[in-house]
Formats: C-alpha cells, structure tokens, sequence
C-alpha cells in the first residue's frame, strides 16, 4: 500500500508537490498524470526517498518513507526518470550489483535473474556494457532492476520513454503480468498507455491533484470521450 | 556480503573497466620514478634508504589524487546514476565509505606496485625495513586523507574538472598549513595558540614524523580524524545536494 498525506516539496519560492494525498491498494496499476513539470517526478521521487519532502507524510506498505526508509525502499522498486545506469558496467555485472544489493542468494537469485532476463529480453546482451546499449534496451535494463527483487510496490518514472512502438508493447505487457497483487504507478504523458495498462489515473497539474478516477470515469469528464480531450481541459 | 562491501566492489571493478586505473597506475610509477632517480639522487647519494622516493609523494598526491577521487560523486550526480544508488536499500554512509574505500584500496595498490624500489635497496645496502614500512603507511594514510577531501569536493559538484581543481587547492593548503605563507595569515591576529594549532593540522608535519620510521598515536588519530571528517562531510553535502 501506498498513502501520502498532505505530501509538499518546496523550493525556496516554487512549490513543486502541493499538499497530495492518495492512497493506493494492492492490485492497481496507477497512471501519474501531468503536463512536464507539473511534480510528476518530484512526487515520485519523494516516495522512492530520494529526495525528503518539505511537508505531509508518504509510506510504502506502511514504512514511512522518512523515518523507516530502509523498510520502504526494500518494499520498493523504482526506476528513475531517464532510467540512468552505470554504463561501464556489463549488463550481468549490472544486475548482480542491484541482486547483491537486494541481498538475492542462491536458487531465488538464480530464478529471479532468468525472471528478468527473460521477461525483458536481455539474452543477447549479456556481456554488453551498457554505455554500448541502445535506449529501448538501457529501458529495460532500467526496468530490470526495479522487478528483480520481485517488490509489492513499483514505481516507475515513464518506462515507455524512447522506447519503439514494439517496445512499448512489450513493457505494456509486462507491467499487465506483473501487476496483478501488486501496485504499481508509472508516470507518463503517453495517454494512450493509460487505457491500455492503468485501472487508474491521476492527474496532477502544477503540483495539486485535479482529477483522480478510473480511465473510464475520467473520459466522461469531456463530451467527446476522449482521454486528450479531458486532459487538456483539466491541466491548461 | 555487507552494503559497504557491495558498493565498494562495484566502484573498483568500475576504476578497472575503464582505462583509468591503468592510465594512472602506469604514470604513477613513471613519476615516483622519475622523481626518486633524477631529482632525489637515490643512486649519488649512497645511502640505502627510500627518503628521495617518500619525500615527493605529498606533491605527487597533491595531482594525481585528486584524479582518483573527482569521479567519485560528481560522476554519479552527472549521469543521475545516485538516484538509482540511494533509492538501493543502503544508507547513505553506507554508499559514502563503499566508495571511498574503493578509492583508497585502488590508490594502495598503486603504491604496493612501488615495491620493486624496496628491492633496490634492500640489493644494494641494508636499508631499515621497518622505516620503510612505517613510511608506506604514512604515504598510505595520506592518500586516504586526500581521497577523503577528494570525496567531499567531488560531492560538491556535478562537474569533474571543478571537482579536481578544487581538490587540488584544498589539499595544496592543507599540506600547506605548516608553512609561512598560510601562517603569516594568522600571525598577525591569531594566539600563539591558535597558530600553532593550525600548523599542527598540516599533511606534510604528520606525514614527515611517520615517515622518520616513528608511528606515533597523534599521527594516526590525526589522519583518522581528517579521513572521517571530510566523509561526514561528504554525506552532509550530498544529503543536501544529491537531486540538484
């Protein structure tokens, strides 16, 4: 379970993430919403502990994010915006890295490894270093590491960015597969993703929740029925 | 294995996957050679021991150092690649001493590869073993303290050059300490007291004491105490600076 309250983040004079609270269960597939800048990322950046929030509270399976934040980030998988890697390293070095990180040992690791490198289909490069990877597979590398440890809460900032029509299938499908028990928020500007994966959508302009419903519930926002439609009458 | 063991293997496995570790082992040696030989006189001045060759490791440290430790933290914040490290299960000390122990353990193995220097003169006279060791220790504890003022300045910013520049200042004037040009700046207004303390927190007057063959519990603490500082230090700029 995820529960903000009153989450804030403020930065001097802009005030990025303003008083956000939500709750979100088992089983959904959250869509985060939002023009660029709008504090998609900070948000989502608060709840991996990245960086503290300036007000409210925010906790992973009940560990806050603050206080417990060793509890939550093992509860958590996370890919940042971007998906930044370290790109000397070999794609299997890279993921034994985030295994021994994930204190993964033995004949779990071994099934979680072939889970990932199967599921995003890093077979053929292995003994690649990552500098040397295009950006759909960098993505999925990137995405790799945030599901090896098989968390119950994944958040992830755009996992579709850069990624070809194919690609984005693909994750589309994985995000489907694994998300069932577990929760998952992706961010993203891409709204055709979310009536394909989402069970819910929130929508977050200039740093407030504005809408907050299911991908049905929000098209009947807007007499056309359209999510773009909706969108754009919400955030301008 | 433990999370500082963890991220301290991945960041010496990363020195080694690039040209770096090579690059700076090879000019390493090229220098203490050069330096040892050609402007300490090992061979002309008949006297079996490392001396020329220890003399001119701080200002040997004070450049190449600071090409260890520049990539430290300014490289993770450039690429974005600390998001992914501090939103890992470990704490922020955890990832802090990881790698600057990494740091530490590549800069030891570049001074461990020196040792043929040793054999030199053990060949040709009957140096005092145990001088010499106790000045390997010195010259070590001494990267450590540079390598810890290198993490600090390197967490400081996302840009590596600034990283090295600022190192490489910080350190000159902490080696410095010790000399008229920084104490002449106290003299006038300073007490005694505090001039002399400010002396004592030079590189080169603990180093120098060690490398006399001479390992006395000041020294350590003082090395220990520089290293641990500028590692809290490091955590409390990147506590504040790490999403910037």
């Amino acid at each position: 379970m995820i529960r903000t309250e009153h989450l804030s983040k403020r930065y001097n004079t802009l005030t990025a993430v303003d008083d956000v609270s939500f709750e979100v269960k088992p089983g959904e597939v959250l869509g985060f919403l939002g023009p660029n800048g709008a504090g998609k990322t900070t948000t989502m950046r608060m709840l991996a502990g990245f960086i503290a929030p300036t007000g409210g509270k925010a906790s992973i399976c009940g560990h806050d994010v603050e206080t417990d934040a060793l509890a939550a980030k093992r509860c958590l998988g996370y890919l940042p915006e971007g998906a930044p890697l370290y790109g000397e390293m070999t794609v299997r070095n890279f993921l034994h890295f985030v295994a021994d990180l994930r204190q993964l040992q033995g004949a779990r690791r071994k099934e979680r490894m072939d889970y990932v490198i199967q599921h995003l289909q890093l077979q053929g490069v292995l003994e690649q270093t990552i500098e040397t990877l295009s950006k759909g597979f960098r993505r999925r590398v990137g995405l790799a590491q945030a599901v090896i440890h098989d968390p119950p809460v994944m958040i992830l900032d755009e996992p579709t960015d850069g990624l070809d029509p194919n690609q984005k299938h693909e994750v589309r499908g994985l995000i489907n597969a694994i998300g069932k028990d577990k929760i998952i928020v992706i961010s993203t500007h891409i709204l055709e993703e979310v009536d394909a994966v989402c069970t819910r959508a929130i929508i977050i302009a200039k740093g407030r929740v504005v809408a907050d419903d299911t991908p049905q519930g929000l098209k009947t926002r807007h007499e056309s029925g359209r999510l773009d439609d909706v969108f754009r009458t919400i955030t301008v | 294995m433990s999370n500082v063991g963890i991220v301290m293997r991945r960041e010496l496995a990363s020195y080694f996957a690039t040209p770096v570790a090579y690059v700076f082992i090879v000019i390493f040696l090229m220098l203490t050679g050069v330096f040892t030989f050609y402007m300490g006189n090992l061979y002309e001045r008949g006297q079996a021991d490392l001396d020329p060759f220890f003399t001119f490791h701080p200002w040997l440290y004070l450049f190449l150092i600071p090409a260890i430790s520049m990539r430290l933290w300014a490289e993770e914040r450039k690429s974005g690649s600390i998001e992914l490290l501090m939103t890992q299960p470990i704490t922020l000390w955890d990832a802090v001493l990881g790698k600057f122990l990494a740091a530490w353990l590549f800069a030891g193995l570049a001074l461990a590869f020196t040792f043929p220097l040793w054999i030199t003169v053990a060949y040709l006279g009957n140096p005092d073993n145990g001088a010499i060791l106790a000045a390997y220790v010195g010259s070590f504890l001494m990267a450590g303290g540079f390598l810890a003022i290198g993490s600090c300045m390197s967490a400081l910013t996302r840009n590596q050059v600034i990283a090295f520049i600022l190192t490489a200042v910080v350190c000159f004037l902490v080696l410095l300490t010790g000399f008229p040009l920084v104490l002449d700046l106290f003299r006038g207004w300073a007490p005694q007291s505090v001039v002399a303390a400010i002396a004592s927190l030079s590189f080169l007057t603990h180093f120098e004491s060690i490398s006399k063959g001479v390992i006395d519990l000041r020294d350590l603490l003082y090395f220990a105490m520089l290293i641990v500082f500028f590692l809290i230090a490091t955590s409390v700029t990147l506590e504040v600076r790490k999403a910037q």
